[in-house]
């Protein structure tokens, strides 16, 4: 048995070019699966981790998704805003216990910037239930005040007391800056693994007061406001995008939300985020399965390349097996020997895929922190992948026994003469 | 009289229920230590009659006696141990496994056989001695033994081939026209190397070819046609 093994590693060895693509398809094959699996189940948890506590979310008249899209997870724009009446009259209403008005709309160097109040530092919750801390400095207090999400500090390389200046509208590249208005850092809050980290944090009043020379996108020709002067003007903001709520008593949030959703007043739609959120992640859902889907037919495919080449290999190695035939191997170990081939091929692809995982991770991790917030650590396979993987293995151990059976019956048949 | 080794009887062989016997063979035997040279055109059955003595092929009714062991009876991979332990095979060509070094194909038929790799270092040297030993006895020096298998001439391979059939001192050596890929002097040669080595080990030795004039040094001398009756050998013949 043992020396079984030795031979069919050797006479792998001895193919190593052919068996050496192979093994590479295997390998990368693996690869992708996991890494599907591995951005699957970090979406999911950034998902599920990007607000908690929170009784509704209420912001213009669209569709769930759409609302939860850019209240909560900043991506894409609110077509239409809430007036600043509207707000009142939700931050008033009896059984609401604390709102967080949120106005989005402006960036900072492709980060959505949130106009919002102290209430978002007091009453924002994420993932079990945790408050937002500060890594450093502290909420803002002044006009041009800024606090920084995690991540916007740490990729721009920004210091407590460093000086930022937003860029009008959203977008990696605008033209139409916010120069004569800069702000100053003063808080940097704890990474958090949520969109807060990708946030740029100000207060409505400053939202108001750089947009107070500004109309439809462009700043008002002739018109400019310095910034010394824009406190003499009323920065109540007019509108706001968005509004988080939490109610005095979770019992009472169907109520709110239809006396939210029946306003006559204004268009409005309040929605409960675990259920927006659930609604969101099918639609994600069903890309993020496809792509699962897709990726489980790259190892399929992989796999029959594998069992394609064994099998191409056993023409030219008949002679071979008469000759192990001859010195006594049943045609049971020739099966064994046939089968391991394909075995060994898929194991070693399934180690080197996840080894090549580990080093994407590495190598990727802080640009699919970047670019889509997801926070990949280094660490080992989780119980789900290792399913995975064995299922790989699984399917890969049944198709190798397809040339092995083959060899079996080759062997019974040449006897100790090949035929070729 | 020394006991037989090989027993025939009554024996009839045919590829598949509808065709001709390919084999008939009323009686057939060989003594322990005998030198037979089994000659027949080609396509008369010698192949066939060498699978059935090896017990990779079962006849369809007759007996074939082995040492004393009725081999049809015995389960396949019975058999197929039996042949590892008593019997060593030597082809026409191609008879080495290519990834493997010259010593590790010789210990090839020690691999699948307790009872020849005891044998083998029976005198007390190890597995790797005894192979070394046996090439040199076969003419193939120490320098050769490190070399791929696939770059040695012809002749070497084959002299390596009967090195692997003869280590562990088989009681039985079939060769199966080992030498026509040799020209005529290496023939000689090989042959007597052969001859020479079967009777160090006690080994019978069954040498089929369908070239007469290989025959002399033999003990025995006989056509396939004289111990089997079939249409096909017969008209070939
Ligand atoms: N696997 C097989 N299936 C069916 N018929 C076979 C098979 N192998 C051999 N035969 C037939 O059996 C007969 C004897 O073949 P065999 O190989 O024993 O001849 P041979 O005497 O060894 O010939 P050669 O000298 O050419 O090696 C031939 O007619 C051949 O066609
Ligand atoms: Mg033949």
């Amino acid at each position: 048995m043992r020396f079984l093994l030795l031979l069919a590693a050797r006479s792998a060895w001895n193919r190593r070019l052919t068996l050496g693509m192979t093994l590479i398809a295997v390998a990368l094959s693996v690869t992708l699966l996991l890494a599907v699996e591995r951005v699957r189940l970090e979406a999911r948890n950034s998902f599920a981790q990007s607000v908690s506590g929170t009784d509704l979310v209420v912001g213009a008249r669209s569709s769930p998704v759409q609302l939860m899209l850019y209240a909560v997870f900043r991506i894409g724009e609110a077509t239409n805003n809430i007036g600043w009446q509207s707000y009142r009259a939700i931050a008033g209403n009896p059984a609401v216990a604390w709102s967080i008005p949120l106005s989005l709309g402006d960036s900072h160097h492709g980060f959505p910037v949130l106009g919002t109040t102290a209430a978002y530092f007091e009453h924002f919750r994420y993932a079990d239930s945790q408050a937002l801390t500060l890594a450093a400095g502290k909420p803002f207090a002044e006009l041009f005040d800024a606090v920084l999400g995690a991540e916007v500090a740490q990729r721009l390389g920004y210091r407590l007391g460093d000086s930022i200046v937003l860029n009008h509208g959203m977008g990696d590249v605008s033209l139409a800056e916010h120069a004569d208005k800069p702000f100053k850092v003063v808080g940097i809050l704890a990474r958090t693994g949520t969109p807060v980290d990708r946030t740029v944090h100000v207060s409505l009043e400053a939202m108001e007061a750089i947009h107070l020379d500004w109309a439809g996108g462009a700043p008002l020709p002739g018109l400019s406001i310095p910034a010394e002067y824009v406190r003499k003007f009323d920065l109540t903001p007019k509108e706001i995008t968005a509004v988080l709520v939490g109610l005095k008593s979770r019992a009472a949030v169907f109520k709110v939300q239809r006396q939210i959703n029946n306003d006559t007043t204004e268009p409005l739609l309040a929605v409960l985020p675990g259920v927006a959120l659930d609604q969101l992640w099918q639609v994600v859902g069903f890309a993020e399965r496809t792509l699962l889907a897709v990726s489980a037919m790259v190892v399929a495919v992989g796999l029959a390349g594998l069992v394609a080449v064994v099998l191409a290999s056993l023409g030219e190695r008949r002679r071979e097996l008469a000759i192990l035939r001859s010195v006594g191997a049943r045609p049971g170990e020739v099966f064994l020997l046939l089968s391991a081939e394909g075995l060994f091929i898929t194991v070693l692809g399934a180690l080197l895929g996840v080894a090549l995982l580990a080093l994407l991770t590495a190598l990727l991790a802080p640009l699919a922190q970047a670019h889509f917030g997801l926070a990949f650590r280094a660490r080992w396979v989780s119980a789900d992948e290792l399913r995975l993987l064995g299922a790989v293995v699984a399917v890969g151990l049944i198709a190798s026994l397809a040339p092995g059976y083959r060899a079996y019956r080759l062997s019974l048949a040449d006897g100790l003469t090949p035929r070729l | 009289m020394t006991e037989a080794v090989i027993e025939i009887e009554k024996l009839r062989f045919r590829w598949s229920a509808g065709d001709d016997f390919c084999l008939d063979i009323p009686s057939f035997a060989a003594r322990a230590g005998e030198r037979v040279f089994l000659y027949g055109p080609s396509g008369s059955g010698k192949s066939t009659l060498l699978g059935l003595l090896g017990g990779v092929l079962v006849p369809e009714c007759g007996r074939l006696r082995l040492l004393g062991t009725e081999l049809p009876r015995l389960q396949p991979s019975v058999r197929d141990r039996f042949r590892a332990d008593h019997v060593g095979f030597l082809f026409q060509q191609f008879n080495l496994i290519p990834y493997l070094s010259v010593i590790d194909n010789v210990l090839l038929s020690c691999r699948f056989s307790g009872r020849r790799r005891a044998r083998a270092t029976a005198a007390g040297a190890s597995l790797h001695a005894e192979a070394r030993r046996l090439l040199k006895h076969l003419d193939l020096e120490e320098s050769l033994h490190r070399r791929e298998v696939t770059r040695l001439s012809v002749g070497q391979q084959q002299r390596v081939a009967a090195a692997r059939a003869l280590i562990g001192r088989p009681e039985i050596v079939i060769a199966d026209e080992p030498t026509s890929a040799l020209d005529a002097e290496r023939q000689g040669a090989f042959l007597d190397l052969l001859a020479r080595e079967c009777a160090a080990a006690g080994s019978t030795l069954l040498f089929v070819s369908h070239d007469r004039r290989l025959a002399a040094g033999f003990d025995r001398e006989l056509s396939l046609a004289s111990i089997s009756r079939t249409d096909v050998g017969q008209q070939a013949a």
